[in-house]
This record gives structure tokens, C-alpha cells and sequence, in this order.
């Protein structure tokens, strides 16, 4: 593992090169308040980043990263467009695998501009290329906004959308209930019980009393949503076959599209995120992007933090053990989030100079 | 000489003492029955120290005491890799609790993970903040409910009477022990029927990063021997 000050001179090299771009470089404070970060990622955050405690100000986290303190330092009063570089430390536990480092440096690069989203993916994705270009990585691609539209184009309720979209993120868990609303699986007993008694008009004996925030109005709201999922027809085997095509989908990115646009007779909903592709792809080869030859997974991104909502990308040594030695994506929802009511289109992605260091050798990069 | 960290006070450390003196070593607490000192009969090399429950997975990850008895739900929770820090020797068959998830008994629609993750969505949209899990055991939680995908909740820091914290309004549910879940029952609370985290006991463990050179590996031998246990393979 290539020292620090080697990892800063990786990263000033990149950082010069993000400057050259148009970017206004950017500082964070290392302390960032935990209840936004919670709010944001939720208890998963806790087991990643460092809390600690601040005498006036509470709970405090050492920045787990730079994405978020820098979107809302644009939301607060940042002019538009605007391009944004950053260099410093992140911190973060690793409980899982002690052989990563819990402190590492990022240089990042974000771009808020509303003008031409595919243009901006596609100014990210290349300059991310061209720094990295002389370590030989293998970039991956995806797009969760294809992902979120197909989902809202299912024929089923909105509360079963609204779960799936809600658990993109969590594979696992969106399989199951992809399960349960396609009747594949069979709902929990006790849930089976229960409805099966408010339907008979016997609702089970609630002799507790009603304790706790959560009202007697939102357990009736919710038995009614049960119902409501229970009387309604499961999401069809075709349906369910052709988002399973899609969840799967990997191959070179012009045969992805090909494969999509195809997807995209049976499943409409998803022409427009299909179509913003093409224009990426198109974007990327006019940046000199040998799109022919890069890698597009349907399911990319889907175990990262749960803020992307389009275009995703990372690149990846040879070796599976490292983790990406850069990784970005768009994230138009999170300015939303942390924009109080305004929100701008944006990019970005950070890339970790320590791995470039180590691969490079001693080579400049 | 070997380190045996003991809890140092009330049931636990009489259990414990109790089930040593089974198996034919007298552990007792010399001096007065106020003083942390404690002396051990039966067996060559052993040295007794008393010690609070909750600090006996530190001294042990220390490796400042060779051996300790605590509960396996609170060695879990203070190690991280636990496996990789201490050698499991054996359960002690007492001390038993288990760690549950528990919502308001009052919530007709929620028995399972799968309706508290629901829950917990609309809870969030309708209160603006997640719903709150009060718990002392927090890394065992987290884990437990990420495993099983529950989103939108929060864990909220309570060291004590949990179990009030839903009528006091300062959680939705909570995660904590329980041995014949009375003190739920009696809060209005239940358990979730795929809600248990752990089922802990208090257990013996040896610490890997302990010094175990001058002949204390034979001596550990000899007492696993004694107290009927398989020989340590660590």
C-alpha cells in the first residue's frame, strides 16, 4: 500500500487535471453533522462512519464522504452550472474487512448543470477515463434510472412499486417481495390470519392497550393496505420474466442498448431512460469513449449507497480483491433531498489515489 | 499462572462460581464479601479475577486475562470478529436471555420483519423521522435488521428500562433481552415471531492475544480436563 504522501501526489496529478476541466476546487469540513448523514443513508451509515460527539453540537461524523457536503454547500448557494474538485480524507470503518483502510484519500469531480444530463454523464465518465487510461482498468456501467422506470411501469399497486423501488438497493429483499407480488411465494401465515379474521368481521382480540407514537389510525391505514395487496392480482409471470431479463442484462454497451430497445416493446415505461442511454452513448463516443468495447450491467450499482438514480459507473483493477479504484454516478434525487424543495440535475464520482499510486508504481499517471 | 475473569457481583458471579465448584474448583471471594479479591481451591495455576461482566470482552480481546465468563450476547456485542479474538470453551448452561426485537403488542399488523420493515416506511412518511429502536445492543441490532432488509429505522441509545421507552415515547419497538419476557408482556409489548437475534448464555471463553507462553498452554489443557471440556484448538 503506497504511503500517504505518495497516495497526495497521485491525487494532486488527478486534481490538476479536474482544475483543467473547469472545475472550482472545493473544501469540506471533516466533522459533518450525523443527523443529515443518517437521515440520508440511515443506520447503515453508523456501522460505516465514525461517530462522534460534539459538546453543543451532538452527534458528529468524521466525513464518510464528499457527495454530500458538497451538494449541499451547491443547494446553499452555488451559481448554475457548476463543476466542483475536491482532495482530503474519508473515513471509514471496516468492520467487515480489516484489511481495507479506514482512512483514505478521494479526489472527486460533480457536476450540477441542467442543460444536457447525457452530456454531463458523458463529460464525468470521460475524464475519469482519461485520468485513469494509463492503469489499464475495466470500466462497468449501468443505469438505475432504467431500473426505477421499469419498475414504475409494472401493472400493480402503487404501494408494491413503492417497495420495490424502495428496496432496489437491498437485492435480497427485492427478490423476496418480488416473489410475494408475483404469487410466487405465499404471504406470511400470521398475515393470512390476521385478514382472514378482519375479513369474517372477528377482528382478533386486541386487549393491549394503544401505547407508542405510531397511531391506531396508521395500524388500521395498514391492515386496509394489506387488504387492498391481498385482493389485488399478482404481478404477471411476464412481467416478472421480463424485469428478471432485465435485472440481468450484461453485455457491451451497443448490444445492451440493442437489448434494451427490445425490452422496451414489452416494457414501455422504460423507452425514455432507454433512450437517454443512446444519447449518453453517443455523448461518450463524441468525448472518444471506445463505447464498443465498455462493459454495460443492468444491476450495477445496486449494492452502493442508495443515492444513484441514473447513469452509474465504476472501474476496476484486475485484481478482484481491491475494491473500485473509482466509482460515480448520478444522483438528481439527492439534490432534491438536501435542497429543501429545489433540486438540479448532477454528476459526479470520486476516484482513490492510494490505488492508483500502488498500481502505477512510480509512474506518474 | 492463568487469569480467570469473573463477573464480580450478584447472581451471575454466585452461577459461575457455582458451576466451577461442579466440576471441583472452589472459586470464592477472599477477604470481606465487599472486597474484589478472589482466591481458588482445587487446581494448580489458576488466578481468580472479579470483574465487571460488561468489561470482561475487553480485558479478554486485551489479552489481560487468559480466560473470562460472560454472556455470549455481550461478548458478541463489544468484539467485532469475535471468532478471530477470543476460543468459545463452552456454554455454562445458565444465564440464559434472549435478544428480541419488540413492537407494541397493540400493532395488530406487525408480527413479522417483513411487516415492521413496512411499517417503518410508512411511519417515516407519515412522522418525517424513522422509526426509533431502543437498544443497549446495538452492533447485534444493526446487523440482525440489515440481514433481514428492514429500512427506514433508527437505532436510539437506551441503557436501561427499555422497555418504557415506547410508552415514554422515545422509541417505536425495541431490541433487548429477555428471559421470560414478563417485563414485555407487562410494558404492552410483544415479540416478533422471526424477532430473535440472539439466544445468549453466559459462556466460558479463552482470549487468543492472552500470553500463553511458560507452559500456560498445558496448564489450560489440564484444566479443560478437569472441568470436562474438550482440549482448546487454538
Amino acid at each position: 500500500m503506497a504511503g500517504k504522501a505518495a497516495a497526495r501526489g497521485a491525487a494532486e496529478r488527478i486534481l490538476a487535471t479536474f482544475q483543467a476541466a473547469g472545475a472550482a476546487l472545493v473544501e469540506a469540513e471533516i466533522l459533518q453533522p450525523a443527523d443529515t448523514l443518517l437521515d440520508l443513508y440511515g443506520e447503515d451509515i453508523r456501522a460505516r462512519a465514525y461517530v462522534t460527539s460534539d459538546p453543543l453540537k451532538g452527534e458528529m461524523m468524521l466525513r464518510p464522504d464528499f457527495t454530500v457536503p458538497v451538494v449541499k454547500m451547491h443547494m446553499a448557494d452555488g451559481a448554475e452550472p457548476a463543476r466542483y474538485c475536491y482532495l482530503g480524507e474519508v473515513f471509514r470503518k471496516q468492520e467487515r474487512r480489516s484489511d481495507r483502510q479506514a482512512e483514505f484519500f478521494q479526489v472527486g469531480y460533480e457536476v450540477f448543470d441542467r442543460e444536457n444530463p447525457s452530456r454531463a454523464d458523458a463529460e464525468v465518465f470521460a475524464l475519469f477515463a482519461a485520468s485513469l487510461a494509463p492503469l489499464n482498468l475495466r470500466a462497468a456501467t449501468g443505469d438505475i434510472g432504467i431500473l426505477l422506470s421499469a419498475i414504475h411501469g409494472l401493472t400493480t399497486l402503487e404501494s408494491r412499486k413503492a417497495a420495490l423501488l424502495r428496496h432496489i438497493w437491498r437485492p435480497r429483499r427485492f427478490t423476496q417481495l418480488l416473489d410475494r407480488y408475483s404469487g410466487r411465494t405465499p404471504m406470511p401465515e400470521t398475515r393470512a390470519a390476521l385478514l382472514a379474521s378482519v375479513k369474517a368481521g372477528v377482528a382478533p382480540a386486541c386487549t393491549a392497550p394503544h401505547i407508542g407514537l405510531r397511531s391506531q389510525a396508521e395500524i388500521a391505514s395498514r391492515i386496509s393496505a394489506l387488504q387492498a395487496d391481498a385482493a389485488a392480482p399478482p404481478i404477471s409471470a411476464e412481467e416478472r420474466a421480463l424485469l428478471q431479463d432485465l435485472l440481468d442484462l450484461s453485455a457491451k454497451s451497443p448490444a445492451a442498448l440493442a437489448q434494451l430497445r427490445e425490452l422496451a416493446r414489452s416494457l414501455p415505461a422504460i423507452r425514455p431512460a432507454v433512450e437517454r442511454m443512446a444519447a449518453r452513448l453517443e455523448a461518450l463516443d463524441r468525448h472518444g469513449v471506445n463505447v464498443g468495447e465498455l462493459d454495460f450491467e443492468a444491476s450495477h450499482g445496486r449494492t452502493t449507497l442508495e443515492y444513484y438514480d441514473g447513469f452509474v459507473f465504476s472501474f476496476h483493477a484486475a485484481d478482484p480483491g481491491l475494491p473500485p479504484i473509482a466509482s460515480g454516478g448520478r444522483y438528481d434525487a439527492l439534490t432534491r433531498v438536501l435542497g429543501q424543495g429545489r433540486s438540479i440535475p448532477a454528476v459526479g464520482g470520486v476516484i482513490r489515489p492510494a490505488l492508483v499510486a500502488d498500481l502505477s508504481g512510480d509512474a506518474s499517471c | 499462572m492463568l487469569k480467570l475473569g469473573v463477573p464480580s457481583k450478584g447472581r451471575l458471579m454466585d452461577r459461575c462460581f457455582d458451576w466451577f465448584a461442579a466440576r471441583g474448583i472452589t472459586l470464592r471471594l477472599s477477604g470481606s464479601d465487599r472486597e474484589y479479591a478472589g482466591a481458588v481451591d482445587g487446581v494448580e495455576g489458576l488466578a481468580l479475577v472479579l470483574l465487571s461482566a460488561g468489561e470482561i470482552p475487553r480485558e479478554l480481546a486485551a489479552g489481560r486475562i487468559h480466560l473470562g465468563v460472560t454472556g455470549s450476547d455481550v461478548l458478541r456485542e463489544k468484539l467485532v470478529h469475535w471468532q478471530a479474538r477470543v476460543v468459545d470453551l463452552a456454554g455454562l448452561g445458565f444465564g440464559h436471555a434472549d435478544l428480541v426485537v419488540a413492537v407494541p403488542a397493540c400493532w395488530r399488523d406487525v408480527d413479522t420483519l417483513d411487516d415492521l420493515d413496512a411499517a417503518a416506511a410508512a411511519f417515516r412518511k407519515a412522522h418525517g423521522h424513522r422509526l426509533r429502536i431502543a437498544t443497549k445492543y446495538h452492533r447485534l441490532t444493526r446487523d440482525f435488521l440489515q440481514g433481514a432488509g428492514v429500512a427506514d429505522y433508527q437505532l436510539v441509545d437506551s441503557q436501561g428500562a427499555t422497555e418504557g421507552t415506547v410508552k415514554n415515547l422515545t422509541a417505536e419497538a425495541i431490541a433487548d433481552i429477555t428471559s421470560s419476557g414478563e417485563t414485555l408482556i407487562a410494558n404492552h409489548l410483544k415479540i416478533l415471531s422471526d424477532g430473535l437475534i440472539h439466544h445468549s448464555q453466559a459462556r466460558l471463553y479463552a482470549a487468543r492475544p492472552a500470553d500463553w507462553s511458560g507452559g500456560r498452554k498445558p496448564l489450560l489443557a489440564d484444566l479443560c480436563a478437569t472441568l470436562g471440556l474438550p482440549p482448546p484448538a487454538f
